[in-house]
């Protein structure tokens, strides 16, 4: 299979590699995917709690190129968006700017999935905290 | 150096020079006709064909009478099934063959299948070996056809052909082998391994593509098959068209070729096979070996490096020509149906890449692929949400995954 030149660049060159605190109630973190499938995207926001703007994010990916440079693409996109804007990113976007194929779109897919995902944990941590202050 | 570095001669291999150069006459200069029986051209040709015939023949132990020119060992392959189910259906409509089989096997099968033959796909052991007891078991008296593989082409496992073979003999039922991976690896002998049918190709003995054979044994018995390709009556009858006389040549040429280095050239790949092998777990853990430890070709080595998915692995091997069970470089999205029969898990089977090495491959370039395997190995899993999890001890058998 050919490679688009920004795939490839991703899949040499990837964005923000690494791992945030996943115990940080201001870090949210994303894990989808099944070894199984093939593919499996942990991506993790750090979000600043007052403006909703995150701060960093982090990904790691077990997957072919393309869910490689999906991942590290989204990564890029999330720094500096708040998680209302985050939200709103749609795998079609990432199709879009990587040129990837129809059998690849699923990788686009778990892009988006896991940048749910990880609000979703963030969120669900602010949650909790609220409860836990208003308990005390 | 030459990049990329082949190492994928179970797709097909390069041509020896030698052949190459034996065959360059046949094209312009005796063009003939190989059946044209009434000039010098067809005489020349027919020469050409009869002398690369008695060359495969010998290199199986079988007489050059038993030899049927095709196409490719995927007509091989449908001609030993169909012309034998063909043939054979009064006496019954039973046949066995592996999962493990090429898909020239398989699909075949599948069709006899949807004509009404009852095909049993007898299991394979962790290795992806065939026993012959479960030959034995399976043979029912509407069996007319075993058909298993000499060596699988994906993981290099070696079947004993010699004890299949005796069963069928004992239980008088033909035993076809496609022995396409197995030719010029493994020393066959149609004769004491009791092979009534086999496949074979050109192309993966450094001959030609578009040229193959199928050995149809004549006596002990006489195996007879329906044709595919009805015309002029070459072959025996068993395979109208004219024949490929340059392509043929070339097949002889490679045959005496690999027979003639058989010792030399097996020792020698199978040495920067196990060089290769030691040089990638030497440096790294979580590899996985798929298929037999010995009873395996010289060539062949499949290994699974867990946790980094093979088709991002050959994307950052871009200098090594091989191939993986990944399920991202196959059409079907599914990972190798050969890994999965022979119970490797779908996680792993994911991670696997096969090399497949040859007469041509010299020990700089495998020292060359053990390098960059073990870097891009090591990039990937530093990219490796597995990895990570896997040495913070998370069993990731335990986590509830999100599939899609």
């Amino acid at each position: 299979m050919a490679y688009t030149d920004k795939v490839l660049d991703h899949y040499e060159n990837p964005r923000n590699v690494g791992s945030l605190d996943k115990n940080s109630t201001s870090v949210g973190t994303g894990l989808v995917g099944a070894p199984e499938c093939g593919d499996v995207m942990k991506l993790q926001v750090e979000v600043d709690s007052e403006t909703h703007v995150i701060k960093d994010a982090k990904f790691k990916t077990f997957g072919c190129g393309s869910a490689i440079a999906s991942s590290s693409l989204a990564t890029e996109w999330l720094k500096g968006k708040t998680i209302e804007e985050a939200m709103e990113i749609k795998n079609t976007q990432i199709v879009e700017e990587l040129s990837l194929p129809p059998i690849k779109i699923h990788c686009s897919v778990l892009a988006e999935d896991a940048i749910k995902a990880a609000i979703k944990d963030y969120m669900s941590k602010q949650v909790e905290a609220v409860a836990t202050t208003t308990a005390k | 150096m030459k990049f990329p570095i082949y190492l994928d001669n179970h797709a097909t291999c390069p041509m020896d020079p030698e052949v190459f150069k034996t065959m360059t006459p046949y094209f312009m200069e005796v063009f003939g006709n190989a059946a044209s029986r009434n000039h010098e051209y067809g005489w020349t040709a027919e020469a050409a064909v009869e002398k690369a015939r008695a060359q495969i023949a010998h290199l199986i132990g079988a007489s050059e009478k038993e030899i049927v020119f095709t196409s490719g060992a995927t007509e091989s392959n449908n001609l030993a099934l169909l012309g034998v189910a063909d043939m054979y259906r009064e006496k019954g409509n039973h046949i066995i063959t592996s999962p493990i089989e090429h898909k020239a096997i398989l699909d075949t099968c599948q069709y006899l299948e949807r004509k009404g033959f009852e095909v049993t796909y007898l299991e394979v052991d962790q290795f992806g070996q065939v026993s012959a007891e479960s030959v034995r078991n399976a043979i029912t008296p509407q069996t007319i056809l075993v058909s298993i593989m000499g060596a699988n082409n994906e993981i290099g496992t070696i079947n004993p052909l010699a004890e299949i073979g005796k069963v069928c003999k004992e239980k008088g039922v033909l035993f076809h082998t496609d022995a396409v991976q197995a030719i010029g690896k493994v020393k066959i002998d149609v004769e004491k391994m009791g092979i009534d049918l086999l496949s074979m190709t050109a192309h993966k003995i450094y001959g030609p593509k578009g040229v193959a054979a199928l050995y149809v044994r004549r006596k002990n018995p006489r195996v007879r098959l329906s044709p595919m390709m009805h015309g002029g009556g070459h072959e025996r009858g068993m395979r109208s068209g004219t024949l490929n006389v340059p392509g043929i040549v070339g097949f002889g040429k490679a045959a005496e070729i690999i027979e003639r280095n058989f010792e030399s050239d097996n020792a020698r790949i199978r040495k920067l096979r196990d060089r290769l092998w030691d040089g990638i777990r030497g440096e790294l853990d979580e590899v996985y070996l798929n298929g037999h430890s010995t009873e395996r070709l010289t060539n062949n080595l499949n290994v699974s490096f867990a946790f980094v998915e093979g088709e991002s692995l050959m994307m950052g091997m871009k200098e090594l020509a091989v191939s993986s069970g990944s399920a991202c470089t196959s059409a079907s999205l599914e990972p190798s149906y050969v890994l999965k029969s022979i119970g490797v898990g779908e996680d792993l089977a994911h991670t696997s890449i096969r090399f497949g090495l040859g007469r041509f491959t010299t020990e700089e370039e495998i020292d060359f692929a053990i390098k960059k395997v073990v870097t891009t190995v090591k990039k990937l899993r530093d990219l490796s949400p597995l990895y990570e999890m896997a040495k913070e001890g998370i069993d990731l058998k335990s986590v509830a995954w999100t599939g899609h």
